[in-house]
């Protein structure tokens, strides 16, 4: 007997949850004022990117033009493709001894995963992700990007 | 002429009528029938493309998004453009398949959905064939498109379409029995098969209403069950996307795809019109007996208009069936048929078949 209610309770609760189901489905099809989807390229003057958007790696720069990159090589060393060029340079500092500094920072956006292992491994934080996002050119060395801007330097202190 | 939007039986005539005035009978009667024919190819292929933009943007705004919106105004063009491209697509040559098979399936699929379709009633006149038998008819025409979809699986030669095709066999075999059944509560209370005359039944008011409890109920498991026998989703385990990449007709492209992909959303035309023929009346107005003047009102609305109305409700029901519910498992599918739906079914036939006899009807 018990298994005879059970029988008929399943199809209620069934058709129950299956109709609450219903209705949140069919509440959307008839308010469609609630539509979450961005019309791109409509909407491209007043586009707003997010924060945790992954557009493209780029390495952070102050107002002075400077940054944070002291040339360690974590981040070549630890992309999965390859897609990182570490080229260090070396300076005399004020007291006389040598020290390494970033030359280039070469960046293969051809053949980036936007993983983050660089942005995540990066020791001073040099690296960040930027919202840029429409990347296509018709040549793809346009693609090798050097990252620290011409004229920059190390903020002090980091190294 | 005598043209008619509430009765076409006299424009009928006169096409008959002109024809026959200039020709032997014999060549009439081919010439109508190569015009029904187009009329169908034609019928065929607009609804066709017109259900799958509907799927889509119904889908979309279920999901909180636009829809196709780039190809005309609110994307109508969308399909046509999906159609010429599917038209000039290559039909690859699969290897080691069997050829002949592989080519006759689609054919076999959309044919068993064109047959069907010309047993239902669109408005009064508007019926290309009226069978004394017309639900046995369809019953037996549309269950023939699985052997479309398993000479498909068998012949493309590859484990996923014969997986696919195999759900779908044991899918249909045991679906289109509760298909049969609920509509089956539905002739008892009728007491004929011809669709026309459910239709005239239905004059003082549709048999969902009729027949109360026991319409209802087997409205409801033909509307699961005819869900089912479509292949569509939750019940689209024949295709499963993400299991068996696109199930039977994985190996398909170009215009042999485009075929499967008609045949499927014309078939749930096809179901949601017999639903509507069936329990809502087809193109009969909403009557309600011993209401003249609201009859009448209701009578100004053109029955094609009430069919289209009918049918299209049904199709949005079993869109939002697809984009609400997650697919079932094949034990879960096998089990909502025979322990649930069946035994329901079952009893549901006795329960008519006792109102019929006591006259608890309306």
């Amino acid at each position: 007997m018990n298994s005879f209610f059970k029988y008929f309770s399943d199809i209620f609760h069934g058709v129950k949850s299956l109709l609450i189901g219903m209705s949140v489905t069919g509440r959307y099809f008839f308010s469609p004022g609630q539509i979450v989807t961005q019309q791109y390229p409509e909407n491209r003057k007043n586009l707003q990117m997010f924060e945790r958007f992954k557009g493209e790696v780029i390495m952070l720069h102050d107002g002075n033009n400077q940054h944070r990159c002291n040339g360690c090589g974590i981040c070549e060393n630890n992309c999965p493709n390859g897609s990182i060029e570490v080229i260090p340079a070396k300076i005399t500092g004020e007291d006389g001894k040598s020290k390494r500094v970033i030359d280039k920072h070469i960046y293969h956006l051809g053949m980036c995963t936007f993983c983050g292992l660089c942005v995540k491994n990066c020791p001073s934080n040099a690296l960040g992700f930027g919202q840029e996002f429409e990347h296509a050119v018709f040549d793809r060395s346009k693609l090798t990007k050097v990252l620290n801007q011409p004229g920059s330097s190390i903020i002090k202190g980091v190294e | 002429m005598t043209f008619n939007i509430y009765d076409f039986t006299s424009f009928n005539r006169w096409i008959d009528e002109g024809l026959n005035s200039f020709m032997s009978p014999t060549w009439a009667l081919i010439t109508e029938m190569a015009i029904i024919g187009i009329v169908f190819l034609l019928f065929y292929a607009v609804v066709g493309l017109f259900l799958v933009y509907a799927e889509r943007k119904v889908c979309a705004f279920m999901q909180n998004r636009v829809g196709p919106n780039r190809v005309g105004p609110y994307g109508i063009f969308q399909t046509i453009a999906d159609f010429i491209k599917l038209l000039m697509k290559e039909l690859v040559y699969i290897k080691d398949s069997d050829k002949l098979l592989f080519n006759l399936a689609p054919f076999i699929v959309i044919i068993a959905s064109f047959m069907a379709l010309s047993a239902v009633p669109f408005a009064k006149g508007l019926h290309a064939i009226d069978f004394d038998i017309g639900i046995l008819y369809v019953i037996a025409v549309s269950s023939l498109g699985v052997v479309g979809i398993l000479l498909a699986g068998w012949s493309s030669n590859n484990k996923y379409s014969l997986i696919g095709a195999m759900r779908s066999g044991a899918q249909i075999v045991s679906y289109e029995l509760s298909v049969g059944l609920s509509l089956l509560t539905i002739i008892v209370l009728a007491g004929t098969m011809q669709f026309s005359e459910i239709v005239e039944m239905q004059r003082n008011g549709w048999f969902i209403f009729k027949g109360h409890i026991p319409a209802i109920i087997a409205f409801i498991v033909f509307l699961v069950a005819s869900t089912a026998e479509t292949n569509r989703g939750p019940f689209d385990l024949a295709e499963a996307e993400s299991e068996l990449t696109a199930g039977f007709h994985t190996e398909y492209s170009g215009i042999k795809f485009a075929f499967f992909f008609l045949a499927e959303y014309m078939n749930m035309f096809l179901v949601a019109s017999i639903a509507a023929t069936v329990f809502w009346g087809g193109w009969m107005p909403f009557h309600v007996s011993g209401w003249a003047g609201f009859n009448t009102i209701m009578d100004y609305i053109p029955p094609f208009i009430w069919y289209i109305g009918k049918t299209a409700f049904i199709i949005w029901l079993m869109m939002l069936f697809k984009w609400t519910f997650p697919r079932l498992r094949i034990d879960q599918l096998l089990t909502l048929e025979w322990k649930y739906l069946l035994p329901i079914n079952l009893v549901n036939i006795l329960f008519m078949a006792f109102l019929v006899l006591m006259h608890w009807h309306f």
